[in-house]
């Protein structure tokens, strides 16, 4: 019996398709689109990618950190320290602030995985509290008060606003970019080997230890390219805003609704949130309570989220990250996205 | 430096008391409880509005406290927490996060921003000399036995009772204990009921010491997580001096600045957790 | 015959997502030694979990005292009288030897057995009662899972491979002394990979193959060739 290991299914290259030209007609935006409109997509893209790393990290790699707004505070720190002080362009400066905060993931993670599980998550939160802590000490930056991106006067408003749209709509399609090919890489389908089996993946020669790094220092480039970007856009730092843990919280709430563990999860939470934050954010605490009791309700009861829902319901994948091994004797089934048995059977022998 | 290093010994007895309910539901459940923090506050809001109810008296704001504690912790593991055990973490993490986020906001909807503390009486001011020039305040000192005593309680209940047998054959092997005919479900509950007892004690003290707000509750949680931590989780004497330690880096930081208290602690927590992974007192085996 | 006091009718069992029992029949009486021998993944763990109620199954698949106990949960199963000594021995690692004997005793079902007794019997364990069980050697640790199930005072023992990953001796030492523990009309099913052992301490045995019953009958009324066709299908 013949067989095929399938990497793309028709559904998979309409939305590669349809995402093309989605980007295409956004990109045209700034010349036809109010400059509000601009704002509030930027900030949603931040929201976005943020969400992204946490599913990520949380949903593929099992690592539930509540401390994400370490690294992305410190790219938006970085990314200003580069251009109020070195001279460089701000724009520029935010693969160099992903970069830098990529980096400093690794000595951050000889600490941070010391902890295991729900400990793991309260550490990675005392963690960022030491970068704001430590920041509102560093009196260049403005200390606890924070300061202004100073590198960017002297451009025309709508000059920034565009660019920074189009960096921001070029830092979602390069994050979501990231975390697909990363999950379909060698080493995204040994974490979804683990996901799936810790103890099965460990006896195929996957190094658990090294994987769950590399997830750890890809996820720390994700947000620290959010928080170099968000800072651009808004041109005023603090540690407070830097390295709260509202970052956190959002970015939670947004994968839990969209679904965890899925590729297209976050950006269908992100839509939701935008929505819900459009209209409803007026109601203050209210509003928070309500986002609280409803990443309370999915994770209780709906836990495969929107993005599992659509999928069953729609019965295909968007984005498939998995290889389908297709067998010519029979008919090629899609693989549902939480059949515990079926990775092994499905993947091919993973060596690293 | 005496003075900073009794101020700090006092402060890490009410450390103690935020730690000690986060040790039970992770040591009995593997349950992180990250509301924790956030019902500290809860339970010094509640007495704050209890007291004028009860005569003014903490002690009666107490009494009508923690039996309720106990109950909502009860029902609370019984309807929502037990369904989020299991292998994996997340559910429990982010159902607790999703807690945590809905008392803060709701706190805030009902007492508003600003800070309150729960009138301590005579207590407030009164203080005893301990020799020579040094003076410790009476409620300090109070909240220090209390934490010492609910630690010795704790794990003599561990120790001795058949409910502490219970807690530890369930944290062993839930399926195995069901066999013997546990409840596991039961056990959790009573177990979570008890963390809230002393959660609720938690937070009448530091309504009655300092102030509470409803933000503070994320900043508790990580006080009562590094105790835990520096001191291993092995046991709860391990937590009581691990609440000690932080309490008096705590002191120490603020002396060098006052800003510097909070990081400090940050510090030695990570210090500890860089060469002593296991804490200060691992759990041995024997 | 008497009425069996425990049956399986029927009994289908899912682990994970793979079936694993398909259809077993089976009895014990009173008093009774039954063996259930069969190849690694023959499904006998899972047929004691399924009885235990460790997996969840149908209630009418499985009678005890005729009554569908299927799907009841593990307490409701000791309860009624049915003790496990499961596999691994799964003692309790933060429990010294002594609670561990009280956690069997936890159900408090009347009966002979006490901590006085199962002393009595295994005199090393009273002197090792003050220690955590699992710092005990294999075979120690082996009568502590025993005792440990003794002390709920079933009617029915199950033993899920009590001699796996033991010496010998060790081995014979504590077969030889189930005849004693099952004295006062207890029954019991052994599990065993150990062909030689299973056919000389049980009367019937059970001959699982791939989740069915491929042999059934008295212990001792089977050739070496019958019951090595009932194990591997060869």
């Amino acid at each position: 019996m013949s067989a095929t290991v399938i990497r793309s299914t028709r559904a998979s290259q309409a939305t590669i398709g349809i995402g093309a030209a989605l980007c295409v007609a956004a990109a045209t935006l700034p010349f036809w689109g109010e400059s509000s409109w601009m704002r509030e997509f930027v900030e949603i893209a931040c929201y976005l990618i943020f969400a992204m790393m946490w599913n990520l990290l949380a949903g593929y790699g099992g690592m539930v950190s509540v401390g994400q707004q370490a690294f992305f505070g410190l790219g938006g720190y970085v990314m200003l320290s580069l251009g109020n002080f070195l001279g460089f362009n701000p724009f520029l400066a935010i693969p160099l602030a992903a970069l830098v905060s990529a980096l400093a993931a690794l000595p951050v993670s000889r600490l941070a995985f010391r902890l295991q599980g729900g400990y793991f998550s309260i550490g990675t939160w005392v963690i960022a509290e030491v970068f704001r802590l430590s920041i509102a000490n560093v009196s260049a930056v403005g200390g606890g008060s924070g300061t202004s991106l100073t590198a960017l006067r002297g451009i025309s408003r709508a000059t920034r606003e565009h660019t920074t749209y189009w960096v921001a709509l070029g830092c979602v399609v390069a994050a979501i970019a990231l975390v697909y090919l990363f999950l379909r890489s060698k080493q995204g389908l040994a974490l979804q080997a683990i996901r799936d089996s810790e103890v099965a993946a460990e006896s195929q020669g996957v190094g658990v230890a090294r994987m769950k790094l590399a997830v750890y220092v890809v996820a720390a480039f994700g947000c620290g390219m959010a928080g170099a970007l968000y800072f651009v856009s808004n041109l005023r730092i603090s540690p407070d805003a830097a390295f709260g843990v509202n970052w956190t919280a959002f970015a939670i709430f947004i994968v839990m609704i969209g679904g965890i563990g899925r590729i297209e999860g976050p950006l269908i939470g992100a839509v939701v949130f935008w929505a819900l934050n459009k209209f409803f954010s007026d109601y203050g605490t209210w509003y928070q309570m309500g986002l609280g009791l409803l990443a309370i309700a999915m994770t209780l009861f709906f836990r495969e989220g929107l993005g599992g829902f659509l999928q069953r319901r729609l019965g295909f994948e968007m984005l498939p990250t998995r290889r389908i091994l297709k067998l010519d004797a029979q008919p090629a089934t899609p693989v549902p996205a939480h059949t515990p048995a079926a990775p092994s059977q499905l993947m091919p022998k993973v060596s690293l | 430096m005496t003075e900073t290093i009794i101020q700090g010994l006092l402060l890490g007895g009410l450390y103690c008391l935020f730690s000690l309910g986060l040790s039970l539901m992770f040591g009995v459940m593997r349950l992180t409880n990250i509301a924790q923090g956030d019902l500290i506050v809860v339970g010094g809001f509640a007495a704050i509005s209890v007291a004028p109810l009860v005569g003014g008296h903490f002690v009666m704001a107490g009494v009508v406290l923690l039996p309720v504690a106990f109950a909502v912790g009860y029902a609370l593991q019984r309807t929502v927490l037990n369904r989020t055990l299991g292998k994996d973490p997340l559910p429990s993490l982010v159902v607790t996060f999703g807690l945590s986020i809905v008392i803060q906001n709701a706190l805030l909807e009902i007492y508003s921003a600003d800070p309150r503390s729960l009138d301590a009486g005579e207590l407030a001011t009164g203080s005893l000399n301990l020799g020579g020039d040094i003076y410790v305040g009476t409620l300090p000192l109070l909240i220090l036995v209390a934490a010492l005593a609910c630690t010795a309680g704790l794990q003599l209940l561990f120790s001795t009772t058949s409910l502490g047998r219970a807690f530890r054959a369930v944290s062993d092997d839930r399926e195995a204990a069901e066999l013997m005919g546990l409840n596991s479900a039961k056990v959790y509950s009573v177990a979570t009921a008890l963390a809230f007892v002393l959660i609720a004690l938690a937070g009448l003290f530091q309504g009655l010491r300092t102030t509470v707000s409803p933000a503070d509750g994320p900043l508790l949680l990580l006080f009562a997580f590094e105790s835990v931590i520096i001191g291993g989780m092995g046991s709860f004497w391990g937590t009581f001096v691990g609440a000690l330690v932080l309490g008096v880096s705590q002191q120490v930081g603020f002396k060098f600045d006052p800003g510097w208290g909070v990081w400090f602690g940050h510090l030695v927590f990570l210090a500890v957790l860089l060469v002593r992974p296991n804490g200060l007192f691992p759990k041995t085996k024997g | 015959m008497t009425a069996p006091f425990l049956q399986t009718v029927g009994l289908r069992a899912h682990y994970g997502d793979a079936q694993a029992l398909f259809g077993i029949d089976f009895h014990i009486g009173e008093g009774e030694t039954v063996a259930v021998i069969g190849a690694n993944g023959a499904g006998k763990s899972t047929f004691l979990k399924s009885v235990t109620g460790l997996v969840r199954v149908a209630p009418e698949t499985v009678l005890i005292d005729g009554r569908p106990s299927g799907g009841s949960v593990p307490g409701d199963i000791v309860r009624q009288g049915v003790a496990l000594v499961p596999e691994g021995r799964r003692l309790f690692p933060s429990l010294s030897v002594e609670e561990n004997l009280l956690m069997g005793g936890y159900a408090r079902r009347p009966g002979p057995w006490s901590l006085q007794r199962l002393y009595g019997m295994f005199p090393i364990l009273k002197e090792k009662r003050k220690v955590p069980a699992t710092s005990l050697s294999g075979g120690q640790q082996q009568m502590v899972a025993i005792g440990r199930a003794l002390m709920s005072n079933p009617r029915l023992l199950l033993c899920d491979e009590i001699s796996l990953g033991l010496a010998p001796i060790v081995i014979k030492e504590i077969y030889d002394a189930l005849p004693a523990i099952a004295a006062e009309g207890m029954s019991v099913v052994i599990v065993e990979q150990d062909v030689m052992v299973a056919q000389r301490v049980s009367q019937r045995l059970y001959c699982f193959q791939e989740g069915r019953v491929s042999l059934e009958g008295a212990s001792d009324g089977f050739t070496r060739e019958q019951i090595s066709q009932a194990y591997f299908g060869i």
